[in-house]
């Protein structure tokens, strides 16, 4: 299969990039790693007559943290974030979850932005940047502004992006020590998406949680932040009278669509199950 | 459209092309190159057979731009061997028996080459997810991870014979 033509734009800056894109508007796609745009190309699901290629930016790759602050380049390499030392101490969930997204090759290309930007629900990070509470860094003709990943998603394919908006970083606070967190992903093979998957970031005071996030992957149009859930969960031990109100209000949630993966009931019945699992991992790592 | 220049090396030659910017990396090497070693399997970066290495990276070309690759140090199946004596990993497949119809081995071989060069002595364990990216219909993988620690030795041997 060979994509459709197009004009190819290989800027060096993000100013070009959001130059680029203002002036050929809804004409453009934004390139990051590819792994999702080309093989919809390839498909004719998308046909842009321009593509701005975005790996020539050297600004846009990194990991660094300044004051607990934990700042992700848009076009930071999956590999990266599974391999950086940085993220293993402070920011455990994203190397966990990383590990389960697609194989080792298309983690050489596949981009964190790219995976977030894409608007699509069977994408793991929009999950675990709602576990994380991160803020989306997007920069457009009149400068950046920031987005939390919980408004970020507009619904299948669409986001809070403007049409001559870049995502250009992910910034997300490091966690503070003796946090647990989990992915916990059901799917068929490596390389496929989620049958259902839950991102947990738990602390535990005495037995009982003090805070906790839950992000949910490929239950619903966009991924879900479980916020009843975690309602339910603080000031409370991990019981199964309590996890088992959890995985109701969790599933209480879910509209996922029915495809090979599963019909609808399953996959809800698997995203409960996936976030109980979750949370009692992500329990064990903590002390006291 | 517009074509473009790229500039890039292929196994060691240097190569200057004009292409279309739609021009896929595994295009370009099978039919301007003529370097047929790297295969069109699902087309969708799913099954590996096309993986080849790109500044020292892994990548499945089926879904890499060609012009993305300007100023790129590219590696292919035909590349491994030297002065006609197999790369170890070869012979770790020819000696294991490493494949049955073939179709998967030139990705597996490439990939199984970054592998070791990025982890020289990996568990059982860390073969198989390392080769996650890469799809074998017919062996089961037995013999491939069995090839895969075959040129694991073979190549620390040389290393420190």
């Amino acid at each position: 299969m060979i994509p459709p033509e197009f004009e190819y734009h290989a800027p060096t800056t993000i100013n070009d990039a959001v130059a680029l894109l203002s002036q050929l508007g809804d004409e453009a796609k934004v390139l990051a790693g590819g792994h999702s745009l080309l093989p919809m190309m390839k498909m004719r699901f998308a046909e842009p007559a321009h593509l701005i290629d975005l790996n020539r930016i050297e600004q846009l790759r990194g990991i660094s943290e300044e004051g607990g602050l934990i700042k992700i380049g848009a076009m930071t390499v999956e590999n990266d974030i599974l391999n950086s030392v940085l993220l293993q101490q402070k920011a455990a969930l994203l190397p966990k979850a990383v590990k389960l997204i697609a194989d080792p090759q298309v983690r050489n290309r596949g981009t964190i932005g790219g995976d977030i930007a894409h608007g699509d629900p069977a994408n793991d990070h929009p999950a675990i940047m709602m576990a994380m509470d991160a803020t989306f860094v997007l920069t457009g003709p009149e400068g950046q502004r920031s987005v939390k990943a919980v408004d970020f998603f507009h619904g299948t394919y669409m986001t809070d992006l403007a049409e001559n908006e870049i995502l250009t970083e992910i910034q997300m606070q490091a966690l503070p020590a003796n946090t647990g967190c989990a992915y916990v992903k059901l799917k068929r093979k490596t390389g496929d998406w989620a049958t259902a998957a839950a991102a947990v970031v738990l602390q535990m005071s005495g037995g009982k949680v003090s805070m906790v996030r839950i992000g949910l992957t490929n239950v619903a149009d966009t991924a879900l932040r479980a916020s009843d859930a975690e309602q339910l969960l603080v000031g409370n031990a991990l019981t199964p009278e309590v996890l088992a109100k959890v995985v109701d209000a969790i599933t209480a949630i879910c509209n996922p669509a029915e495809d090979l993966r599963g019909d609808a009931e399953y996959k809800t019945a698997m995203a409960g199950e996936m976030a109980k699992r979750a949370l009692l991992d992500a329990a064990t790592q903590i002390n006291g | 459209m517009t074509k473009k220049i790229v500039n890039m090396t292929i196994n060691g030659r240097k190569v200057e092309e004009a292409v279309e910017p739609r021009t896929l990396l595994i295009h370009f090497l099978r039919e301007k190159m003529n370097l047929t070693g790297a295969h069109i399997g699902c087309e969708t970066s799913h099954c590996g057979a096309c993986t080849v290495d790109i500044d020292g990276q892994s990548v499945k070309s089926c879904t890499h731009l060609t012009v993305q690759c300007d100023g790129s140090d590219v590696l292919t199946v035909e590349g491994l061997a030297k002065d006609g004596v197999l790369h170890a990993v070869q012979e770790g497949f020819y000696k294991e028996h490493g494949l049955q119809c073939g179709f998967c081995t030139p990705g597996m071989l490439v990939r199984s080459y970054r592998l070791l060069q990025e982890n020289p002595n990996p568990t059982e364990e860390e073969i198989r997810t390392g080769i996650s990216g890469n799809l074998c219909r017919c062996t089961g993988y037995q013999n491939i991870v069995k090839a895969v620690q075959y040129a694991a030795k073979k190549l620390q041997e040389t290393a420190t014979a």
